[in-house]
């Protein structure tokens, strides 16, 4: 049994492992390498295709330092939070 | 203190254009739009009943949610290169968390990442945020949480059972992401066609990446059954002879 156990574990890796290597040989050559994110290279260019497009979020967050001023603050409050439960959070039972 | 600053400095790290998966703002049509925020409904529900019930059990079980809200929401907007395609994409970290607390809390855990990247990174949108969080919220943590189930009934060892969750929850998402846009944008253009090529669109971003998600979700869960296994038999993932003193 743990032959045939061990056996499938190993049948699964490949049949993981094996399609993902042949595709990164086969990409590695190919590719475009624009490095844009799959929202725009697939999902924004096929919608596109298909007559929809991309708005302008609805609340614009910005840019610059407003945005760092408000993950600061939220990585502070946050931070007090979890250090505030941590002695509870990792108490050993 | 360390800690602190460490989950400080990731979340300023995050505050970048994100490149991500996510369907943007204004891609889908008025109608699909309300229709996936209608059909997210029952599962946030739920998902805010399981959380007060687990709470009722353990009260430290909220801030561990909230810890692993965090996770979540640095995994699912942290932009990795993808050389097969040229491309950047994410993991979605649900598969993890439905391991750890459940599908419902799952669900809930992505729906306040997705709102949060929505609001304040531009990554995804609010009217497309219903779709988004039924895709890698319910449709990742249920694939990831019956995967790691369905394996460790067949005496998968945590690592295997993880890793395969990790992936299965990944590809499961954008499986979902492709159904969910293709129904939205094919107007008569005939489905299938066009699901088919924006899976094939996806592949190879996805493929390898949710390899990388089975390996993030298996390191995960192993860490933790060996630096604190009361924590995975607390969240039920483990029992009671599974203990590495009784084991």
């Amino acid at each position: 049994m743990p032959d045939r156990k061990r056996k499938f574990k190993i049948l699964l890796l490949h049949a993981v492992m094996l399609p993902t290597l042949l595709f990164a040989f086969y990409f590695f050559s190919l590719a475009p390498k624009s490095w844009e994110g799959v929202d725009e290279a697939v999902v924004e260019k096929i919608a596109k295709e298909h007559g929809r497009e991309a708005r302008d979020p609805l609340i614009d967050p910005g840019s610059g330092d407003l945005l760092l001023f408000g993950f600061l603050l939220a990585g502070t409050v946050g931070g007090f939070i979890a250090g505030y439960y941590w002695r509870q959070l990792t108490r050993k039972e | 203190m360390g800690r602190v600053l460490f989950a400080t400095g990731s979340l300023l790290l995050a505050a970048r254009p994100a490149f991500a998966m996510h369907i943007s703002e204004g891609i889908l049509p008025f109608s699909w739009a309300i229709l996936w925020y209608l059909a997210l409904i029952p599962f946030l529900v739920l998902g805010i009943r399981r959380l007060n019930a687990m709470a009722r059990e353990d009260l430290s079980m909220k801030p561990l949610v909230g810890l692993l809200a965090a996770v979540v929401f640095i995994i699912s907007c942290m932009p990795i290169p993808v050389p097969t395609a040229g491309t950047c994409s994410h993991p979605c970290g649900t598969g993890v968390a439905a391991i750890l607390v459940g599908p419902l809390v799952s669900v809930l855990i992505a729906a306040v990442s997705l709102l949060i990247q929505a609001l304040f990174l531009a990554h995804g949108g609010l009217s497309t945020l219903g779709a988004n969080t039924l895709s890698m919220g319910v449709v990742g943590s249920l694939a990831g949480w019956a995967t790691f189930r369905a394996a460790r009934r067949m005496g998968g060892s945590l690592a295997l059972s993880g890793f395969l969750a990790g992936l299965l929850a990944d590809w499961g998402t954008y499986a979902a992401t492709s159904l969910i846009l293709s129904l939205g944008i094919r107007g008569d253009a005939p489905l299938w066609p066009l699901f088919a090529k924006v899976v094939l669109a996806f592949l190879p971003t996805q493929l390898p990446l949710g390899v990388l998600e089975g390996v993030l979700s298996a390191g995960m869960v192993t860490l933790l059954y060996r630096k604190r296994p009361d924590l995975l038999l607390r969240m039920r993932v483990i029992t009671d002879k599974e203990l590495p003193e009784n084991a």
